[in-house]
């Protein structure tokens, strides 16, 4: 029988296959490298890691919902929470939490302490214009879309620039209605 | 402030601890970036032969990176300078800590001196990856024979390594091999140091 209710990160991340963190840093490092050889422009890079970032959240998503047992979130303050404590550590095995809620629960804040993404890096002065973990509000906001839900998402902390934490901050634009009955091909 | 939250911020990222390396992240978030960065690449080329080119640039960056860091971990800071001696480095040392596992096999090829051969029955980055037909003999393998060729240059063994599927009587899947073909100069220093 399937497991009844949510399953919380930690039981999932248990219990699914992983690999090396240093592995998958190293090859994110890869990755960029080679976007600033190709794009040359750092903010083309910023873009590009975004791009990137969104085609898999809009993949991911179907894993996380499948894996995690959760129903739809009743608001988007669960959104935030499920994404803090469930998503990021399921896929990367760290925690996240969520602050600095704004009065109508629009925008909030995911933060980070542990970044599996950033070790061994080190920002140097020609790249200070990157945001190097972009491919992480891509995903968020690939993620997102899928369940339809617009967001908009700018990194207010970020370690490699000298802060104390990674700051996601996402802003919800607005809940697309589905459109149901869905179109067939007439 | 001493003690106030956690002390983790160090100016220079040479000065930050060198982790132990047993930190995990779940394979799909791998798999899903692996993939991105193969159709990334895709999205640069106009053949599949620089392709892969461009695949094993990526690999050998990161092969670089884990030759210096394995010999500061895990060898007190020696390298090899013996050819078994890397070989079986990136056999057995180099694939646990990248792949979990001491790779399948390790073999000296039979036709010519210089080549030798690592074989995975499931090599990690093929196994969410199927070839469409028109792409003929492209294997993200080369990702990993990258990964093999950096660690071997930066040791000072410098190679041409390819990745090839070979297909396994019995098997739905071939099985990948990562061929390595030393350089002459390579052979010749083997020699003399007898």
């Amino acid at each position: 029988m399937p497991p009844v209710g949510p399953r919380s990160g930690d039981a999932i991340f248990a219990n699914i296959e992983r690999v090396n963190a240093e592995l998958f840093t190293l090859t994110y490092g890869a990755v960029v490298r080679q976007l600033l050889t190709d794009l040359e422009e750092v903010e083309e890079v910023n873009k590009q890691l975004d791009q990137m970032g969104y085609n898999i959240g809009i993949r991911l998503i179907d894993e996380f919902l499948a894996k995690s047992n959760l129903s739809r979130c009743v608001d988007f303050k669960e959104t935030a929470e499920v994404i803090a404590k469930i998503g990021f550590k399921m896929f990367l095995g760290v925690t996240a939490s969520v602050t600095n809620w704004d009065t109508d629960g629009t925008c909030c804040s995911i933060v980070l302490e542990d970044n599996p993404l950033v070790d061994f890096v080190e920002l140097p002065d020609t790249c200070q214009g990157l945001y190097y973990c972009n491919i992480l509000s891509g995903v968020v906001r690939g993620a997102l879309e899928m369940v339809s839900m617009k967001t908009e998402i700018t990194w207010i902390r970020d370690m490699l620039r000298g802060d104390d934490a990674f700051e996601l901050q996402v802003k919800l634009l607005k809940q697309v209605p589905e459109e149901y009955p869905y179109k067939d091909d007439e | 402030m001493i003690g106030v939250g956690k002390m983790k911020q160090y100016s220079n990222v040479l000065d930050r601890p060198l982790g132990k390396g047993k930190q995990e992240v779940s394979l799909s978030a791998f798999a899903f970036l692996f993939s991105e960065l193969v159709q990334y690449n895709q999205t640069q080329v106009d053949n599949i032969a620089e392709l892969e080119r461009r695949l094993e640039d990526a690999g050998y960056a990161v092969g670089a990176r884990v030759l210096e860091l394995l010999c500061h971990r895990d060898k007190g800071n020696r390298r090899e300078t013996r050819l078994l001696g890397i070989l079986s480095f990136v056999h057995s040392t180099v694939w646990k800590v990248l792949f979990g596992k001491v790779a399948d096999s390790l073999e000296k090829g039979t036709e010519h001196e210089d080549e030798y051969m690592i074989s995975e029955k499931e090599l990690l980055v093929n196994r969410f990856i199927s070839i469409p037909k028109d792409m003929g003999t492209f294997n993200c393998g080369a990702f990993v024979a990258g990964i093999v060729r950096g660690v071997l240059d930066g040791a000072g063994f410098p190679a041409v390594v390819t990745a090839h599927f070979v297909p396994v009587e019995g098997q739905q899947r071939p099985r990948t091999t990562i061929l390595i073909k030393f350089a002459e100069e390579v052979l010749r220093r083997e020699a003399r140091l007898g």
